[in-house]
């Protein structure tokens, strides 16, 4: 079923120092290691890896691979053991406004609307009132959640709630947007239809987006780039620049892309790379 | 019962079947059906209380009946000694219950927020809450007198379940909504605020409940020793002097006491979930 030609693209240490000045997003040799009562987790292993403004990384991996972790560390919520990471040249220290975080679920508060989650962000990080509410308002009319904004998240279906989820974090106007499966709860119908959705508002605006998914063709259809990790400890792998002869310089709908005829050749290669054993 | 049978009338406006109404109808009338059947065992209740002492299949002695509670009820009231006991009872408990209440979710903040500290006082906050309490109705009454014991024995019944009961749904707060506001840069007081506090409302809510309960234990229990006023001197005194009319009403009305507080306790509930 599986045709392994285990041809790699990218090797993994590839041209980093000349392209660490114009990143958006850098990881220099990146290490990580848990401490827990049971013994120590090495869960990244000297992984570099340069994203250039405006372009679409998808980084897939099993579960486990620590590439959620990669996320975390680029939003500053996480420090790694050794490395460095720079969003913009600068190294991160904690949390900045310049990374929107989306996680596999859409965590909307029950008790706040679907306006106020919107505006989750925002609050927190003490933004003019009026403005981002204007702000939040007009994504959530673009969204299709015009009619929505004054219901509570259990009166929204699954794809409506991610939705609105995307609203909470372009509300605060990241640059870098973080996907951690952000599609991998709802079910197939509405995962196509709101990975198309997701990726033209994400493409229009020129956002830095670093999807993390262990959906191969999720990763083919959207990305430019598909990153392969390793088992743990995390490393990087294989790297697949994503091009559709189809696309003729531009951009296809990841659901046109996943009709060309390079899209099996891509998801092969990768699939191959991933050694999926079905006994783990 | 085919409840499957009735189209769902939710936001689809479409005209109402008969089907439909039919359904609703047995709505209705089942939970006309359940309240006539509540207010029935009431009345049973004090039909038997009023019937068994007459019929003496008990003795009058040791339960009065309601006939005769009734008049030195409707005496009590006249003279307002009743209501004036009634008051001292309802105002201690609703104070011993918001003392609980505040001191119970300031203390399990606390805790969260400083996880040691929780570490620490862990062990001693479980056998504070296992430890039979009325045991220490004559201490208080000796430290700190009559009122004050009153409101000490409230708190301390009330206090160390709402403690770990709060804690603990700080704690369950779910991960993954802290990450959402951490990756927003949300300080600590932030989180608590946005996240760790609205929602734990559900059990801040079931603990209220609990804690009306519970600090109006510890309220008559206080009086019992302490008090010269309140239902629960009433009920000491009443036994002593053997008048089971006087005690009896002051347990009539203590259960009034409990559905009022119930009543508004559901009351707020249905207030702050409103988005459930």
């Amino acid at each position: 079923m599986i045709d392994v030609t285990g041809v790699q693209t990218a090797s993994a240490s590839p041209e980093a120092a000349a392209a660490t000045a114009a990143s958006k997003v850098s990881l220099r040799d990146i290490h990580l290691r848990y401490f827990t009562l049971d013994g120590e987790t090495e869960a990244v292993r000297g992984l570099s890896l340069d994203i250039a403004p405006g372009e679409f990384v998808a980084i897939v991996g099993q579960s486990g691979c620590g590439k959620s972790t990669l996320l975390s560390l680029i939003a500053g919520i996480l420090d790694p053991t050794e490395g460095e990471v720079l969003v913009n040249g600068t190294p991160v220290a904690g949390p900045s406004p310049t990374c929107g975080y989306m996680l596999q679920h859409d965590h909307l508060f029950e008790w706040r609307t679907i306006l106020e989650n919107a505006l989750l962000g925002a609050e927190i990080m003490g933004r003019p009132k009026t403005e981002s509410r204007d702000r939040a308002t007009d994504l959530l009319r673009r969204y299709g959640l015009g009619e929505f904004m004054d219901h509570y998240p259990h009166q929204l279906s699954g794809g409506m709630r991610q939705r609105a989820a995307l609203a909470r974090t372009m509300c605060t106007n990241p640059d870098i947007l973080l996907l951690d499966e952000p599609f991998s709860a709802l079910d197939f119908q509405t995962r196509l239809a709101l990975a198309d959705e997701a990726a033209e508002i994400l493409r229009r605006e020129g956002k830095t987006v670093i999807l993390v998914t262990h959906d191969i063709s999720e990763a083919v259809s959207m990305a430019d780039r598909v990153v392969v990790m390793s088992r743990r400890p995390g490393r990087i792998k294989a790297e697949h620049r994503i091009a559709f002869a189809a696309a003729d310089g531009g951009f296809l709908k990841p659901f046109e892309a996943r009709n060309q005829p390079e899209f099996g050749e891509y998801f092969n290669d990768i699939w191959g790379e991933l050694e999926v054993h079905v006994s783990n | 019962m085919k409840e499957a049978a009735a189209p769902a009338g939710n936001n689809d406006s479409v005209a109402a079947s008969p089907m439909y109404r039919a359904f609703l109808d047995r709505v209705k009338r089942r939970k006309r059906l359940v309240m006539v059947s509540q207010a029935l065992l009431i009345v049973l209740f004090f039909v038997i209380w009023e019937i068994a002492p007459r019929a003496h299949w008990v003795n009058p002695m040791l339960t009065s009946y309601p006939s005769a509670i009734w008049p030195s009820f409707l005496e009590q009231i006249a003279q307002g000694t009743i209501l004036s006991h009634t008051w001292v009872t309802l105002l201690e408990t609703v104070i011993g219950f918001t003392i609980s209440m505040i001191l119970g979710i300031v203390v399990a903040i606390a805790l969260w927020w400083w996880e040691f500290l929780y570490r620490v006082l862990d062990p001693f906050l479980v056998v504070a809450n296992a430890l039979p309490k009325i045991a220490l109705v004559p201490i208080f009454y000796i430290w700190l007198g009559g009122k004050a014991s009153i409101y000490a024995m409230a708190v301390a019944i009330a206090v160390f379940i709402t403690i770990l009961m709060l804690y603990s749904a700080f704690r369950e707060t779910d991960k993954d909504k802290i990450k959402l506001v951490k990756t927003f840069g949300a300080t600590k007081w932030q989180t608590l605020k946005k996240v760790v506090l609205p929602s734990s409302v559900p059990t801040m809510i079931a603990a209220l409940k609990i804690n009306v309960g519970l600090a109006l234990v510890g309220v008559i229990v206080g009086e019992f020793q302490a008090a010269k006023e309140g239902l629960g001197y009433l009920i000491i005194y009443g036994s002593q002097i053997f008048a089971m009319d006087l005690v009896m009403t002051s347990i009539v009305i203590l259960g009034a006491i409990s559905t009022v507080m119930y009543l508004i306790i559901l009351y707020v509930e249905r207030k702050v979930t409103k988005f459930g």
